[in-house]
């Protein structure tokens, strides 16, 4: 079988995003289109005159990529053409969380039948590495610098799929490019379910997270297991499913291995930042109740 | 005044650019470890890596070397190697 999405994109070494992508793709099957707003996936998969895409693909502004996908849907229904097709949006965090949420929001509420995959790379990595809404407490991005005065971002990640669900999604759901069949699985039960479905792929980013890139798998499964990035299903707003995490590690595990969360080992008082972030894993565990 | 509204290009088109120019390191497989699980295919970013006849092998041209199949090998047959003129 030919990829979906075909090699030669300039995606850095070991890029999560990338991962995303093709699982996303594999999902879906080859009867999809694809919407991707600005970010990195679109930037580094079209170079003009190229394309990776063996989909049809077309490339949205960076705030409109649900108004694009709705339309795309609504036509193809008018012409009779909907069948079996699934719209899907490979949009990055910044295009989600920040730029495009309120074309993405009006998608949803108005309730088109389409998938909408966020690469969560937790910040603008294509402009440079910097803060979105996505970026998790304390890591250090270019425009939320650790230095003497800061330990970094000073803001909790927003929780985007709390707020999909609540727009009467009919399935929400994480997933993570360290387990390539759940997120496949995920992709696949979007696509056949009818009405906006929202799935949040976590893609570690070794450029803007800064660890090596043969480390992208690995990073992404020590946030899983740390308790930092629940896994879990949501039908018609209700939590179903979380993946459960036998001998939760400790938080400080998966921050010693990126370059982004340096300053909260060198720095004084990064112990109870560490503390911190702890709780916010420990927080996830007893919500998602993955134990 | 001709104006472009949009662009359609070839499908898979990116082929003609040889990303394998970006790679420092290798994948060498040793197949007497490989037990053929295909993991290795899975997480490749840049889907390089396929199955040729009943083994993995890396499609050279693209790899980019940035080493995630050999972290993620269980039987840690794949080492990355300083590749030499």
């Amino acid at each position: 079988m030919t990829q979906l999405l075909a090699p030669g994109h300039r995606m850095c070494a070991g890029c999560g995003d990338a991962l995303a992508t093709k699982f996303a793709l594999k999902g879906a099957g080859d009867r999809c289109i694809v919407v991707s707003p600005t970010g990195c996936i679109e930037v580094s998969t079209t170079p003009y005159p190229e394309s990776s895409w063996n989909v049809p693909w077309i490339h949205s502004l960076f705030d409109n990529a649900g108004a694009v996908a709705a339309g795309i849907e609504w036509g193809l229904k008018k012409l009779g053409k909907k069948e079996d097709t699934t719209v899907m949006v490979i949009a990055g965090d910044g295009a989600t969380f920040d730029i495009g949420l309120q074309a993405m929001s009006g998608a949803f509420e108005r309730g088109h039948d389409m998938v909408y995959v966020c690469v969560d790379n937790e910040a603008y990595m294509n402009t440079g590495i910097q803060r979105s809404g996505a970026t998790p407490y304390d890591a250090s991005t270019t425009t939320s610098p650790a230095g003497k005065v800061s330990f970094g971002n000073p803001l909790p990640k927003k929780n985007m799929p709390a707020i999909m669900a609540d727009h009467g999604s009919p399935y929400v759901a994480t997933a993570s490019i360290a387990y390539a069949k759940d997120a496949i699985r995920k992709v696949a039960r979007a696509a056949e379910i009818e009405g906006p479905a929202y799935i949040q792929i976590h893609a570690p980013c070794c450029t803007g997270w800064k660890f090596d890139s043969s480390k992208t798998v690995e990073v992404g499964r020590l946030a899983v297991e740390a308790g930092l990035w629940p896994m879990y299903e949501m039908i018609d707003g209700r939590i179903e499913k979380a993946k459960k995490i036998r001998d939760r590690k400790p938080v400080e595990e998966y921050l010693r291995m990126q370059g982004r969360f340096k300053h909260l080992f060198t720095m004084e008082g990064g112990e109870e930042e560490i503390a911190r972030i702890q709780a916010i894993a420990d927080w996830n565990a007893e919500y998602y109740e993955m134990e | 005044m001709k104006v472009i509204h949009a662009a359609i290009v070839k499908p898979g088109t990116t082929l003609v650019n040889k990303t394998g120019g970006w790679r420092t390191f290798m994948p060498e497989c040793n197949y007497e470890l490989c037990n053929g699980c295909g993991i290795c295919e899975t997480y490749c970013p840049d889907s390089v890596i396929v199955k040729d006849g009943d083994r993995y092998a890396p499609n050279l041209d693209y790899c980019k070397g940035c080493g995630i199949c050999a972290n993620v090998c269980p039987k840690d047959a794949i080492t990355m190697i300083l590749e030499g003129k």
